[in-house]
Formats: structure tokens, sequence, C-alpha cells
């Protein structure tokens, strides 16, 4: 097809979606093979084309794409690449770290100037810390790949420029990065114009499709790419591109022009918006730039002359167009960067702006009279709020004689004072905008009813939609806060809503934690869940929200959701609910159509789930109304309660001052002077953040208790604790404290306490479920049941202090070896923030109470690593000597060479220790010396003795003030074990940091490797990885895993001297402990892989072990250990620790949602993959079982040949 | 040999139906039992709780975490369509009601007066035959008096009946205190037929677990001699079709149905143990003793040892379980 200009008779659609699904709508029509790989936040474009194509979605051509995910993003930069050489059409979604990894890739293909455009939510690269959110470090850390760079700043130009860079890369013959805020553009979800296949036809020549595949690799007409070149010839090769950089400019603005004519909305590459004689003007790209529009529009309405360039093309970056941009009224531009280029003489684009008008002066094409000021500024570093006031104090300090260079906006700075001031009350918006907030749980479905109302107000009404959803770091009962916006203009407000006309509050216990009414503006309307009806609620709310409602002269409505949704048989969704009485109050729409309309949205929402659910949800609309009731508003604030502090008073400084403000939801006030200088933290800090979450708490039952201590070791959470102490520390304990008398023989006489942390238990209820005792007159009765928290908080929060300060068990005394004697240990994992009913935090706490006064920890980037280290606080604590796991986070791909890197360090520190304390032999005696040197440190006695030993010695060097003492005094402690633990999830061990691992445990270096295997990428939301079985269903798998799981297990024990385990810890929790003991144990590599169920299976997650032991007896997870120690006893090292499978898989599959799931969607497919998926277990089975008979045991080619 | 018998109206080639069992969950075994003789085929049971429950368990655990967590707003991909309990169910009666030439009878159960009871509409149009409606309502509450349980039954038959045209089998549990009376009013409500019995799922205790455990055994012969007592009380007193049903295996077993008074005999834990092919061989038994009986039709012996054609209908009465008694030795 030829291209034309005519516009396409069609009208363009309206959609109300985010940047992500506009971006990969425009991919998935314009290519044939994408390639991806999970990275937030720009893993949704790759699930919507994995979805689409699962879905059997064509593209423009008319072909299904295919979609690959690969095993990091260097591999799905690897494979557009030879797919692109190819000729096909090709594209990949990435963001951060991730962008990074596909840029040696990037240099090749722009080297060889292929079209391709790969979309990139632009998030931060981690520094001093990892972050999710937005800005633009990693697209510039891109920009010397030499690739064309197009800037999005909205959701529409998403949607458009995906489209744009489409078209001019096959023209240009550059490769295009086209780039948009992450979160702020990726997730926020607006109205829009969708492009019709007839535009995006019109816009692609596929005259240019044949020529990108007649210059592709084949056989048929070889050539090759790809050479290596000489010092001779390599520079001119590399200058010979140029005219391609020249060109490309004119083209995409060619190509916008051509859009505009389509679609009547025009672009340019560098676009000036605001006053024509502008004194004041600033450059920037992204989504900031939509702010500054409303901004300077609302200045220059009220008599400024202020004006903004909207970077589009950044690269090439021409210098032509931008000056065509500058009024030449303008007397001081400041150039706004959202990212910090530490010690460069400025941040890129200022660097570039001022280069290009130096140069433009020099070269005659600028005036060299009444050139303007120039100053560089950064904001919006991880997606930092960025306000129309912020802009407007930029333009004030643009006022000044000397503006400030280098400045920062948003934050304070009070370290290097970069920051300017700004008046944060100065706000742009328009009366007849309707601005919403919403508090929700993430379990009430808050944020997908919100999205719902978002949709039904795009989709059937004439205003604009805007909504944007903030949560918190926590996974399991987090809160969302939704932004909406409703306006009869094209909205241009990427920020947070500061003053609303709308506020609602869907649980009762926010108003006890934050201040919900923050944002109410005088006048607006308040909606509450309440469990006090509109004549009792008053007297129950906390003094600040009545003082409020009063002061502000609010409207407040309260409705009982919980009530109306039991009634309706919806369980605890209140969703659907709390969304008619907002549209019942609001006025957005006619009551009756809105109803109507809520009522269309749930069909199409649950429609294809059945019509039971679609019943359901209309009763609980119809109930909704007779249930809304608005309170009249007192004229007295009644109630002293005030709102308690977020921490306690008991906390240290830095938990009061740092974490207790960022916990309270007020981080963004802390100066630069609060923050640690290198991103350093103490640990302990999840301890103090009382998050009270669980509805109902686990209450021992001591009569019918048979200390089995399973309920500690299953806690994932380790709000579970046990002693056996002395009797006589019972003096002071408060009334309801519980104790028993020890009933084994090694602490007779000893009394025994079961303790519930009832403010940091997260009422998951696996201890219940394990808990194998039952009462003999009531079975349902065991030694722990469920019990509502409210009643149960106090008492047992005194309880729990009192447990704490009981003393901690001798660990020279303790059986490590069994369930119960790990359990005497102290955790020093504790209260993280990961689901509740987690399946890994109780092989990571298993592992801090074995190891954990002696653990440097390597986490690999994943779930644990943000359950482990995502501010305010930290899981990772210390026991009362001080001493605990040192833990850090490098990245994803190279978790097991940072492990690896701290083992080195750790032995050259012990050899260097060594060798200095042989210089000491006549200071201090040969005995002493030997004695250190030779110290079995195999036990926990051996360990203590050591630490005794090296406490002596550090004494008596002390008295020594030679250079060889101090140096011995510096690494004396490493004469005691030190225990190095790589831990992270499959994603990273099948996938990205396979070859790393790999390589690890072929260093034959005593490091152990914790796999948490969940079977998928969790963190990301459950993306297929090599770990993830046949037949299930998972994301970039939507259609089912076709192939087998990876058996990392049998690949590790192909080296021969490393030990490896394969554990579930809910069908032998033995077995769980032996392999951690022998694993550490074991002097080289060992690997441990852990069975973990995950809320992404779609489990109940109370039966989370009870599932694992069911797949263990289906043979779905055979337990083993390959222990190298027994080769060299002459014994089998391969000891199968599981039954033969006694029941067929089908019992496992049918309890998880991710193999149930195929069965609904493709139910022919799911029948053959069962079938292969039995077969999988039953020839690992086999298999093993070869192994485990064979003399060696050893896996031989020949017994891999068998698979 | 004239094997022809009348089941709600249906002219069927011979007595012997497969009931409601996990053989029909696939139409190749449907298939087989067509083959090896089966009159017709009552379809595996379709469940209220399906219908009300299982688009509720989807929803819950597709959205269960989702919106939540910043990087992880769902954790399943989202299917264009699902293939739902019910909707599996129609597409395989669909098929069946084409591709068989004996009469497909959907088999739907429940307990309650839902939404569920619409499902009836769809398997008629989906070309079910007849439907047969088994309410398994196990009445714990102390409050509930008989009167409102047979009430219920009622109700639920009521509703189907003004939903389909099709005919509708009512499949009974043996729990009324006044047995006849339930079946005549059922009839009177518009059953077109009886199916004696429904074998509830009796559950078991694991003792060391301290557990309620599910158990599964299949009938033997002895079982259908309830059915053989409420089917000769019943042959001729009402206006239905009666199916006898639960500890049918041989030929034997069908005869003596069929003489109690049976217009068909129908088959599910004989077919599970010994496969379809059993129906051939239990037909194939069925005309060798009739003929060797001299027996021409199946008519002929249809209740002819029923309640009212004995010399001693006090047989089937109290006296039955007298004389049983009254032989029984102690046997320790």
């Amino acid at each position: 097809m030829s291209t034309s200009d005519t516009k396409p008779q069609e009208s363009a659609a309206q959609v109300t979606i985010d940047g992500n699904e506009a971006a990969a709508y425009v991919a998935h029509k314009l290519n044939e093979v994408i390639a991806i790989y999970p990275i937030t936040p720009s893993s949704n474009m790759g699930e919507w084309a994995d979805e689409w194509s699962a879905q059997g979605r064509k593209n423009l051509w008319g072909t299904v794409p295919t979609v690959v995910e690969m095993q990091s993003e260097g591999g799905a930069a690897g494979a557009v690449h030879g797919a692109l050489q190819a000729g096909a059409l090709a594209t990949t979604f990435t963001a951060s770290q991730g962008l990074l990894l596909m840029i040696p890739n990037m240099f090749k293909i722009a080297g060889e100037l292929t079209p391709t455009v790969f979309h990139i939510a632009a998030r931060t690269v981690a520094t001093h810390a990892l972050s999710i959110f937005g800005d633009h470090s990693d697209v510039m850390s891109a920009r010397s790949t030499g690739w064309a760079m197009l800037a999005s700043a909205s959701v529409q130009e998403v949607m458009d420029f995906a489209c744009i860079s489409h078209s001019a890369t096959l023209q240009a013959r550059l490769p295009f990065v086209h780039f948009f805020d992450g979160f702020r553009t990726s997730h926020e979800v607006m109205k829009i114009s969708q492009l019709s296949d007839a535009t995006l036809r019109s816009m692609i020549d596929d005259t240019l499709i044949f020529e990108h595949r007649r210059r592709a690799l084949t056989p048929d007409r070889p050539v090759m790419r790809g050479t290596a070149q000489n010092p001779d010839v390599f520079f001119q090769s590399r200058e010979r591109c140029n005219p391609f950089y020249e060109g490309c400019p004119s083209i995409v603005e060619a190509t916008m022009k051509k859009f505009a004519r389509l679609t009547g909305r025009s672009y340019e590459l560098f676009e000036y918006v605001g006053a024509p004689d502008a004194d004041r003007v600033i450059i920037m790209m992204g989504s900031g730039a939509e702010t500054v529009h409303d901004t300077v529009a609302y200045l220059n309405a009220h008599g400024e002359k202020v004006g903004l360039i909207k970077v589009r093309l950044y690269r090439p970056f021409s210098m032509k167009h931008l000056l065509k941009a500058i009024p030449p009224s303008a007397t001081t531009i400041a150039v706004l960067d959202r990212c910090k280029e530490p010690g460069a003489s400025g941040d890129p684009l200022y660097m570039d702006v001022v280069t290009s008008y130096a140069e433009a002066i020099r070269t005659g094409i600028a005036p060299a009279t009444s050139v303007p000021a120039f100053v560089g500024g950064r904001y919006g570093l991880s997606s930092k709020e960025f306000t129309p006031a912020m802009v407007k104090g930029v333009f004030e300090e643009l006022r000044k004689k000397t503006p400030k260079n280098h400045f920062t906006i948003g934050i304070t700075d009070d370290v290097t004072h970069t920051s300017l001031p700004y008046d944060p009350a100065f706000s742009v918006e328009p009366a007849d905008v309707v601005r919403a907030v919403f508090y929700g749980l993430g379990a009430d479905g808050t944020v997908g009813a919100n999205k719902n109302s978002i949709k039904i107000i795009g989709e059937e009404t004439p205003y604009f939609a805007q909504g944007y959803f903030v949560y918190d770091s926590k996974k399991s009962g987090s809160t969302t806060t939704s932004h909406l916006r409703f306006g009869p203009r094209q909205l241009h407000a990427p920020y947070l809503i500061e003053k609303a006309n709308f506020v609602a509050c869907h649980q009762w216990f926010f108003l006890e934690r934050f201040d919900v009414l923050e944002t109410a503006m005088p006048g607006s309307t308040f909606l509450l869940n309440s469990m006090h009806g509109k004549e009792q609620v008053w007297e129950h709310l906390p003094r600040q929200i009545q003082q409020q409602l009063i002061e502000k002269n609010m409207k407040f409505y309260v409705i009982d959701a919980i009530k109306v949704a039991t009634e309706a048989g919806m369980g605890g969704r209140i969703n659907t609910i709390m969304q008619t009485c907002f549209f019942a109050i609001s006025g957005v729409l006619p009551k009756d159509e809105a109803i109507a309309a809520i009522k269309t949205s749930i069909k199409k929402t649950y429609g294809k789930k059945g019509e039971h659910v679609v019943q359901k949800n209309f009763e609980a609309v119809d109930k909704t109304l007779a249930n809304l009731f608005e309170v009249k508003i007192p004229a007295r604030v009644s109630n002293a309660v005030e709102l308690p502090p977020a921490v306690s008073a008991q906390a240290p400084e830095f938990i009061r001052t740092f974490t207790g403000t960022i916990i309270a939801g007020k981080g963004d006030t802390l100066p630069v002077s609060a923050m640690p200088e290198d991103g350093t933290y103490p640990v302990g800090s999840a301890m103090w953040e009382k998050r009270n979450i669980a509805l109902e708490i686990p209450v021992w039952e001591s009569e019918l208790c048979i200390q089995c201590n399973k309920c500690a070791l299953v806690c994932p959470h380790a709000s579970i604790r046990i002693k056996v102490y002395d009797g006589a520390a019972l003096a002071n304990a408060p009334q309801t404290f519980k104790s028993m008398e020890y009933k084994g023989t090694e602490y007779k006489g000893m009394k025994y306490t079961v303790q519930v942390a009832p403010e940091d238990c997260t009422g998951c209820g696996l201890c219940v479920e394990v808990c194998p005792a039952k009462s003999k007159k009531e079975s349902k009765i065991k030694a722990i049941n469920m019990h509502p928290q409210e009643l149960l908080r106090l008492p047992e929060r005194v309880n729990y202090d009192f447990f704490l300060n009981l003393p901690e068990a001798d660990r020279r005394t303790v059986r490590t070896d069994t369930v119960k004697g790990t359990q005497f240990f102290q955790p020093l994992f504790e209260y993280s923030g990961a689901c509740s009913g987690c399946g890994e935090t109780p092989y990571v706490k298993l592992a801090t109470q074995l190891f954990g006064d002696r653990m440097l920890v390597a986490n690999a980037t994943g779930c644990s690593s943000i359950y482990g280290g995502n501010l305010p606080t930290t899981p990772w604590t210390k026991n009362g000597e001080g001493r605990g796991p040192a833990w850090s986070n490098s990245l994803f791909e190279d978790n097991a060479e940072f492990g690896l890197g701290m083992r080195l360090t750790v032995d050259k520190n012990t050899e260097m220790a060594q060798e200095l304390l042989t210089l000491f032999t006549s200071e201090l005696g040969d005995s002493f010396v030997r004695e250190i040197l030779e110290a079995d440190q195999s036990d926990e006695a051996g360990i203590y003795e050591q630490r005794v030993r090296v406490a002596d010695l550090k004494k008596l060097l002390k008295k020594s003030a030679t250079p060889e003492a101090e140096r011995l005094l510096s690494l004396a402690d490493y004469l005691v074990k030190k225990s190095v633990w790589i831990m992270g999830g499959d994603g990273w061990a099948y996938d990205i940091g396979f070859g790393g691992l790999d390589h690890v445990l072929a260093s034959g270096r005593n490091v152990n490797v914790l796999v948490l295997d969940t079977e998928v990428y969790s963190n990301t939301g459950g993306q297929m990885s090599k770990a993830t079985p046949r037949s299930a269903v998972a994301k970039f798998a939507a259609s089912g895993k076709p192939t087998r799981k990876k058996d990392l297990g049998l690949i590790a024990m192909s080296y021969g001297d490393v030990y490896v385990a394969r554990v579930a810890m809910g069908a032998n929790d033995a077995q769980t402990i032996r392999a951690f003991l022998e694993a550490e144990a074991h002097n080289g590599p060992s690997i441990i892989i852990a069975y973990a169920h995950c809320i992404a299976h779609g489990i109940d997650m109370a039966l989370g072990m009870t599932n694992q032991k069911i797949a263990v007896e289906t043979g779905y997870w055979p337990l083993f250990r390959y222990n190298p120690r027994l080769e060299a006893e002459g014994k089998n090292p391969f000891k199968l620790d599981s039954k033969p499978p006694s029941k067929q898989l089908r019992e496992f599959t049918q309890l998880e949602t991710r193999f149930r799931m195929l069965e609904k969607s493709h139910p022919e497919r799911a029948k053959e993959l069962a079938l292969l998926a039995q077969e999988d277990v039953d020839e690992r089975w086999k298999l093993y079982e070869q192994y485990a008979k064979g003399t060696n045991g050893k896996p031989t080619p020949a017994a891999e040949h068998a698979v | 040999m004239d094997l022809t018998t009348y089941y709600l109206g249906k002219r069927l080639k011979n007595p012997i139906v497969p009931s409601a069992s996990p053989l029909s969950r696939n139409i190749d075994m449907m298939r087989r039992m067509e083959d090896a003789g089966a009159a017709a085929i009552v379809m595996y049971s379709l469940f209220e709780e399906q219908i009300e429950h299982e688009s509720f368990e989807i929803d819950h655990y597709l959205s269960y975490g989702t919106q939540s967590y910043a990087e992880a707003l769902t954790y399943f991909p989202e299917a264009a369509d699902y293939n739902l309990e019910p909707d599996q169910y129609l597409e395989l009666l669909r098929k069946a009601a084409q591709s068989l030439d004996i009469p497909v009878i959907a088999s739907l159960n429940g307990v309650s007066k839902g939404g569920w009871i619409k499902y009836a509409k769809h398997l008629e149009e989906a070309g079910a035959d007849a439907i047969e409606l088994n309410v398994y309502y196990i009445p714990t509450d102390p409050v509930l008096a008989g009167d409102d349980v047979e009430t219920r039954y009622l109700d639920i038959l009521h509703a189907v009946k003004s939903t389909v045209a099709i005919p509708v089998a009512v499949k009974l549990s043996p729990y009324f205190t006044a047995m006849a009376n339930m079946a005549q009013r059922l009839v009177n409500a518009g059953a077109d037929g009886l199916t004696l019995f429904n074998r509830f799922y009796q559950p078991d205790i694991d003792i060391n677990e301290m557990e309620v455990v599910p158990s599964i055994h299949l009938s033997d012969s002895s079982a259908n001699r309830l059915a053989m007592r409420w089917i000769a009380i019943l042959h001729g007193k009402i206006k239905a079709s009666l199916a006898a049903t639960g500890g049918i295996h041989s030929s034997d077993d069908v005869v003596k149905l069929l003489m109690a008074g049976a217009d068909v005999t129908m088959m599910a834990s004989a077919l599970l143990k010994k496969g379809p092919e059993h129906i051939a061989d239990v037909l194939r038994d069925l005309e060798k003793w009739m003929f060797d009986h001299e027996y021409t039709s199946v008519e002929q012996m249809k209740g002819s040892v029923s309640h009212r054609s004995v010399r001693d209908p006090s047989a089937f009465e109290r006296a039955n379980y007298m004389k049983a008694l009254n032989k029984y030795k102690l046997l320790v």
C-alpha cells in the first residue's frame, strides 16, 4: 500500500486507557516480532502484547505478532537485533536498568542504521537506592547510542508519538527510543483519541518496509554485517552515518505534519507555548511539560509573560529547530532536567541547549546580542511531584538578576542549598474540574472501581477524565490513594490532587492513621464508609476530622458499605458500593444514567466470568442508595482524640524523626540534610511500624499445645515467637500472659510460651493450618486459633513486650537440627511487608534464626529485596549483642556475583587476619594463637568460644600500638566464621542471573544460594520464568507454558562439588532444616531450591503449606539432597527425601488458579498440557529414583538422556 | 424380543439408561455407551454451586491481591473468555444431542430457589430431551419442619417446569416421612417422572486426623432394594414414569426392578467398574433370561411383581421387615 494523505473516513474512537496500553496498542499494530522482559513500570506493555497475541489479535497487515519473553533485557535487545537483521518489524519495551542492559545492542542497531522503535517507560536508575518510579536517568544513559529519541508528555502523545516514531524510523533508518514518564504517564489513565487502522496505514509507507526487508540478511542474497574493523577504517565508517542524523529531524517534522493532517493533532520538534513576547521561558521534556503548559497559560492570563518549549525530538538534537522555537524576547531561560548527572558541568538537556546556543552564536545562526541567560535545574527525580506551584517558583527565580543555576525544585536542599523556594498553596486548578481523592485498601477494590468510574465518565460523557493511583510500599494491607479528575476540557495536570472537591475514605481506620481531609477544599464533600450510622458517626470522628468538616463547611455522607456488601453476598468487596455512592453524591452524571452506566460497566468487567457475579454486583448497586445518608454536621468539635504519632516515643531518634515521618506519609517534607549520605540505613526498623492490619490474630491454647513449634516456623512475619525460660522470670508477668511447663527433657522444669505479636501479625492463618494439636472434645479447636484482633490488641501488646524481654535461648544448648530447636532462636528477619501468608519469608527467617548473627546477604532484586529493603522500614534486624545479617541488594542480574564478591572479601579478610595473627605468636603465646587459628567453628558452641577468644585478642591488641596490631584489630572479627547467603527468586536464578549463578556455583567458594522459587516473577506481577511449570498460566504465557520447568538442581549437581537441596517447608520441615544446616556446613558452593507458594498462584494463602504438601505428594515437587561430602565417604550423595508420588498431578493443579485458569481459557490445550505435565512428573521421578539407587548418584550424560 | 419401554413420554429401545456419572463427561464415552446399547443417557450433574459460585471463585482468585502494589497491579493475564463449567456443560450437551441418536437427559442439581434454575432453559435450548432435576437438600436446621422441606422441592419443581416445555423427572432422596404422598405431590406439581433414589454422598471420619473425609464407594446389587420397594409401591398409583437407580448391576437386577414397576433401570457404579460395554452384556443376559422364561416384551414384565400385582402386598410393607427380623440369627 502506498501512502495516502487523505483524512481517514472513520472518526477516531475515544478510549480511556493508560500510557502503557497506548504504546502497546500502536506497537502491537505495527510490529511482527516482539521480544519482552518484565521490568516496572514497562511490564504492562509486554503483557498487553502477549495477551493480545494469545487472543489472536492481528497487526495492521493481518498477522498475529510473535511475542517472545527473553531471559533479560539484554536478551530481548539481542533478539530484537536479530529479528531486525533478518528483516522483521520488531520492537521491545523496557525501563531503567533494563534499558541499560540493552545499550550494547542499541549501539549496534543504530550503527547498522536499522529502523525500530523501543518504547520506554522512563524510570530512575538505581544509585544509592533502587526506585521503581519515573525520571529520565535511564533514557539519558542511552543518549550516546545514536538512537533518535522522542519524548511523550501525556497519554495521548504516547499513542501519537508511538505512531510517529514507527513511521519516522522507517524513513530515517535511525532506530527510535520513544519514551514517556514511568508511572506518571505509563500508569495514568486518560481519555484519549485512539488511532484508527486507517490512520496507522496512512502513516506507514509499505515501500519502506519492503526496503527494510530487502536489506535483511538472507542466504538468498547473502551479505555480511557486523565485521570487526581496525584503526584504518573504523573512524571513517563511523562518520559515514552522518547524513542520516542530519536528515532525521526534518523527517520527523514532516511526519508530524502529516500526522496533523490526518488527526488534527499537530506537534513540533520543539514546541513553543505561551506569550509570544515572553521574557522568561522554560525548556523541558516529558510529563512535567504538561504542568508547565497549564501554569504558563494561567500566569499569562494573570498578566505575566512566560513561555515553555516542549522538547519532543531530543535526539538528533536539532539546534536549528530549537532556535526557531525560542522567542526573541526571552531574557532568561531555565532548562529543566528530570535526572541528575553528578559531577557533570550540567545536566544533559541543559548542556545540549547551552552548547547549541553557544554554537549558534558562534556560527551566526543566533544573534550575538541579547543572548538570554540560561540556567539549569532539576526536578521530579523518582516521580517526585512537580506542581504548578513549583513551576511558578522557577519563573519567580527567573525574574532575578542572577537566577540560581543548577538549582533543584520540589525539595528542601539544606546541604548544598540548590533548592528554590516556592509557595505550595499556589494552584491553577480551574473551578469546573471535579477533583476526587479516594483512600482505600488494596484489598477492597477501590482502585479497580475508580478505574471503572474513569472509563464510565470517559466513555459515557463528553467529559475528559484522568486517573492516577498511588500505592504504598507494602504488599499486604497496603493503602491506595486514587486521584481522579473530570473536566470539560482536555486535562493537563500530571500531578496529584492537592485541592479536592470530593474526598472518600473507604476504611474507617484510616481516620486514625492520617489526615484524610488534608486535601479537602472548603465546601467539598466527604464520603465515609462507616460502621457507625448517621446519628452516631460524629462522636467517633477524631478531632482533626470534626474540625475540618466544620471549618471547611463540608458536606458529609456515610454508608455502611460492609453491611451492604455482606447483604448482597459480596463478602468484603465494597468497590461497586462506594463507586455508586460517588456517582450518587458527586453529580458528575444524572443519578439514573450513572447507575445504568455502572451496571453496563459491571457487565463488561465481570460478564465473561459468569452471570452470577454480575447479578451480585447489580444487587449491591441497587442496595446502595437506600443505605447512603447525609450527616448533619454539628456546630462544635466534640472529640479530643488526636492522631497518634506514627511510631512509638520509645523508638530510636532516627526512627522517630526520619522513618516516622515517612510512615506518616510526610516523607516529602524531609530535607536533604536528613538523608544518609550513601544510602546506609539502620536495621531493625520494621519493629517500630505497627501496622495492625490483621482482622484476626492467632491465640495460643496452652493446654492443647504439644510444643512442636511448627506455628513459629511457618509464620511469614515472625509474629509468633517461642521462648523457653526460667519460671522465675514470670514474677512480673502481665495478668493475661500465658505459659506452661516445658514438656521435653532438655529444659526440664523450665517454662514455655508461644506468644503472638498482635500488631505485626497479618492474619494469614498459616499457623493455624499447620498446628497438629486438636482438642479431644472439639476437633475444630486447635492449640492455635484465630480471634478478632481488636479486643486482643492491648493485652497482647503488653504480653508481647514482656515476652520480648524474657531472655533469649542460649545458642550453645539449643538443638539446631530439629524443627523445634530452630524456633527457640531469635528471628533476625521480622514483620516484613510481604504478602499475608507469603511462602518465601519463612525460609528467609529460618536462615536468620540459624545463621543470622554471622550472615552476609546478597539479595537479588525482586519480592525479597522489596519486602527486605523498601523504605520506610526493613525487617532485617540484629540481636541483643548487636549482631545480625548485613544485607544488600545490588541488581537483579548480578546477585550471585555480588554475593561471591562478599565471600572473596570475607575470605581475604580472614586470611589476612590469620597471617597477621601468626606475627603475634610470641607476644600472645603459641597456644592462644593456635587455638584461634585451629578453632572448630562447626557448631554454635564452637563459634561462641571463638568469639570469646577474639574478644580477648582484641583486648590484648588494643594495648599494643603497633601498626600490625591496628591492622589485626580492624580484621580480627573475621577470625569468627561468616556465612555468605545469596538469595533471590526464580526470575533471578533461572533467567536473568543464571549465567552468573552458574559461574558462582562453579567457583568452588563457600557461598550458600537460596532460591525462593515461586515459579514466576512475583514482584512484577507473575510473569513466566524458566521455573514456571508446564501448563501453568502466567503473564507472558497467557495460553499456558508449553515447555517444562528447568531442573536447576540437576544442573547444579552436574558440578559434583556443589551441595544441592530441593525443599518444601510445608511438606517436610525437618528436611528443610537439614538442608539449610548441611548447605551452610558444606565448605563450597551450595544451593537450596525452596518451593514458595505465592499470591501469584491464585491460591488460598492460608493453605499455602498444605498446597506444598500436596505438591510433594503428587511428585510435582520431589524433595532431595545432594551432598558431595557423602561421596567422599563412599556413599551415594543423592538422597531422595520424598516418597513416590501417591496422587495424580491433577490433585495439586486443581488447587491452584494458575493451572485451573487454562481449563477455563483454553480447555483443549489445557488437556494436552496436563497430560504432558503428568509425564514430566513421572519421568523426573524415574530419573531421581535412578540417582537415589545409583552407586554414586551423579547425573551422567546417559541418565540425562533418559529424561 | 421387544425390549421397548416408555420413559418420560419417549419410546426407548430398551430399559437400560446410564445415570448421571463422570462417564458422560466426554462425548467419546457417551458414544461408547450408545454403541453398547444404552437407550438414553442421563448426563453428569450440573450443580447449583457450579452455576452460582464458579464465577465468584474465578473473580476472587483472579483479583485477589491485585491493585495493591505498584509493581504487581495484577497477577494473571486477562483471558478473552472464560469457559465456565455451565458453559462447558451446555457445549457438551449440544454436541451429544446432535451426534447421538438416543435421547439425552440433562441433570440439574440444586438446593435453593435461586437464579440457577434458569439454567433449565439453557439446557432445553442446548437440545436436552428431558431434564432430571436432583434436589439434594440436607435439612440440617432443626427449626425447619418436614413440610418446609417438601415445599422447597415442590417450589423448585414448579420453577423449573414453568421454565421449560421438555419433560422433567425428579430424582429423590428416600428420606420422606410420607414417601408415597410426596411422590404424588410431585406428580401433581408437574413431575413427568420420578427417579428413585438419589444416593447421598456419605462422608467418613479419619480418626487419626479427627477430620471429616470424603468417601466414595460404588454400589452393589444389595443397594437396589430401597428403590425396588418404593417402585413396587408407586407403580400404577401415580401418573409418572419411574426410573430405578442405585445398585443396578446385572440383568437380574434389571428384571427385578422392571417387575417392581420401573420403566427404566439406571446404571452408574456398574459402568464405572466394568466400562460402558457392560451395558451390552446386561442386555444380552436380559434377552437370554426373558427368552428362557418365555417373556416376549419388557412391557409384559413391567410391574408384574409390584405392590398392587402381588398376592400379598404386605410383603412390601411391614411384614417384610418382621420376617427378615424373625429369620435373623445371632452370628456371635
